[in-house]
């Protein structure tokens, strides 16, 4: 043992402070939404479940959900496609500009959302002339989503050694019958877990939304649209609940799958 | 590498397998296999398209445009080329410090991250075992990306007037920092604070536990292993974590315009395409970030943080 005594018990200390911390700020926001008055003040008063009928009988939120839950969907499916052949051309061969093209599939996240919110606003609506909506937004968020899709295959293909595929070619199969029933089973859970964390991390952005959405309005921008009017704030902590549930639980069972097959942590984006 | 075929010892009649049905995908299949060049093509064309033509197609617009302007009179966007929309950011008072504003509160956001990241990040990677390692791992990650406006919003709530923060310093006649830069810099550092937890304890687990040994066995206390051994070694990590705070604090505009009243580079940039339509001089600053950010990876890549990331 290298750390004494009184070293374990500080880090245990700060580790649990830090998670506190953490978790904090959301624990305040999921009281308030029991809250049973209008005012934001503490500490509560009363107490509610009023808020939760409310909220899920108001056309707005149902509709943001909707809007939300279909983008999410979406940009999960396009990012799925296009990152897992990425990733399968980056990792199975080489050629020139490998390098590259894992830099380019980092950019979109590593850049802060507004300039790519901008960039991709600018061209739709000048360049292109496409009215933005729903579509816009799922091109936009597809376009960040890739890399973790990306990044969770390329570090399975990485493990799936090369031979068995051969094995599969040697004994009889074809391409296709390779890829299916080889490949996809060996990366099938690096897959969910690249579509979960790509759902949640649409669920939940703003930036980028704001430019590319027009008229539509996902969760998150309901949610900073009325950030301003006092009377729907309880609304908004019951809706701030419902987007802390549906985005943290695709993270869990990702986190889940990812460490059942490998042990490690999902590759997060560029966070790994 | 091809296995070298040999004729097995076996009885005269070895079934043979019939050859397989010449169907279109087969033969498709066939023809791929000889040829891996046009199979990366096939691979790529999708991505590369999308993430070529569409993203960088994009980036590289935008960049044009900054080097338009805007007609003062019919604010129309004039396409001719002139440096007038830099010369406005780097000559305007205003702009000057915003743009340090922002540098500055990243920076400090970044060294608050570290500091508060370093004992949780050792203490997954060096100490818990491995089944509350995991719990950990899970307890980080989760906020790593979700609900991120709910937590600008949850600590607008913590911090206003009569919120909780305030309720709970009153009995040691404290009050809290209320709206400003000082809860822009908290915000900041809780929002991107997993960000910079992960790297570390992934650099951190990577020490082996033979120096830490050794360096004790040597004599060395704690606090010189720590510093000699320990802090050299997590620095690269740190750094990659860095890339995280930092980038992300100098493209923000939501955290502003919710905890304080202060312009951020963000804010400059949201109100000129959203408000003034002024989308050259919105491209033309949004090239501040992005210029740090270069600068800033290309310290980073020498400090050797890429290899941790």
């Amino acid at each position: 043992m290298v750390e004494s005594r009184l070293a374990r018990y500080g880090l245990r200390l700060a580790t649990g402070a830090t998670l506190a911390f953490i978790y904090a700020p959301l624990i305040v926001i999921a009281l308030y939404a029991f809250n049973e008055r209008r005012t934001q003040t503490w500490p509560i008063k009363g107490w509610t479940l009023d808020w939760f009928g409310k909220a899920l009988d108001n056309p707005g939120v149902r509709e943001a959900l909707l809007t939300s839950l279909k983008a999410a969907a979406g940009a999960t499916a396009l990012a799925l496609v296009l990152g897992t052949l990425a990733s399968l051309a980056v990792q199975r061969y080489r050629f020139f500009g490998r390098e590259t093209v894992s830099f380019l599939v980092i950019l979109p996240l590593a850049l802060p959302g507004i300039v790519t919110g901008m960039a991709l606003n600018s061209t739709f609506g000048e360049v292109l002339g496409i009215q933005l909506g729903l579509f816009t937004v799922i091109v936009g968020h597809a376009t960040f989503c890739i890399v973790v899709v990306y990044n969770n295959v390329l570090a399975r293909l990485r493990r799936v050694v090369r031979s068995i595929e051969e094995a599969s070619m040697d004994l009889g199969a074809d391409t296709w019958q390779t890829f299916r029933y080889v490949t996809l089973p060996a990366t099938r859970t690096a897959l969910l877990a690249g579509a979960l964390l790509a759902f949640a991390l649409s669920f939940d952005e703003v930036i980028v939304t704001t430019f590319t959405a027009g008229a539509q309005q996902t969760l998150p921008i309901w949610i900073f649209t009325n950030l301003s009017r006092p009377n729907q704030l309880p609304i908004v902590n019951v809706v701030a609940v419902l987007v802390i549930l549906l985005s943290f639980i695709p993270v869990y069972f990702a986190q889940k799958l990812s460490q059942e097959s490998a042990g490690g942590v999902p590759a997060a984006g560029g966070a790994r | 590498m091809r296995p070298v075929l040999r004729p097995l010892s076996m009885s005269a009649a070895t079934p043979t397998l019939p050859a397989p049905p010449a169907t279109v995908g087969r033969r498709l299949a066939t023809f791929l296999f000889r040829r891996p060049k046009l199979q990366v093509g096939l691979l790529l064309a999708a991505p590369l398209t999308w993430l070529v033509l569409a993203y960088l197609g994009s980036l590289a617009a935008l960049f044009v445009a900054a080097f338009w302007r805007l007609d003062p009179f019919t604010s129309e966007i004039v396409h001719d080329y002139g440096l007038q929309n830099f010369r406005t950011i780097v000559e305007g008072d205003v702009y000057r410090t915003i743009a340090f504003r922002t540098i500055g509160i990243a920076a400090a956001v970044t060294v608050a991250d570290m500091v508060i990241a370093f004992p949780i990040a050792y203490y997954m990677a060096k100490v818990a075992s491995p089944r509350v390692r995991g719990l950990l791992i899970v307890a980080v990650l989760m906020p790593l990306w979700s609900s991120y406006l709910v937590k600008v919003y949850a600590w607008r709530v913590i911090l206003q007037e009569e919120g909780i923060l305030n309720w709970v310093l009153s009995p040691f006649n404290l009050s809290g920092p209320g709206f400003g830069n000082v809860a822009t810099w908290l915000v900041f550092t809780y929002l991107w604070l997993p960000f910079m937890i992960l790297p570390l304890y992934a650099g951190l687990e990577r020490i082996p536990r033979s120096l830490l040994e050794a360096s004790s066995d040597l004599g060395a206390g704690g606090w010189l292993t720590f510093r000699r051994v320990v802090l050299p070694l997590a620095f690269p990590a740190a750094v990659a974590g860095s890339i995280f705070t930092f980038s992300l604090t100098l493209g923000d505009y939501i955290t502003p315009t919710l905890v304080s009243s202060t312009q951020f580079i963000g804010n400059v940039v949201y109100v000129n395409v959203g408000v003034a339509n002024n989308l050259p001089f919105a491209a033309a600053f949004a090239t501040v970030p992005v210029l740090v950010m270069v600068v800033y990876l290309a310290l980073a890549k020498r400090l050797g943080a890429f290899d941790s990331l």
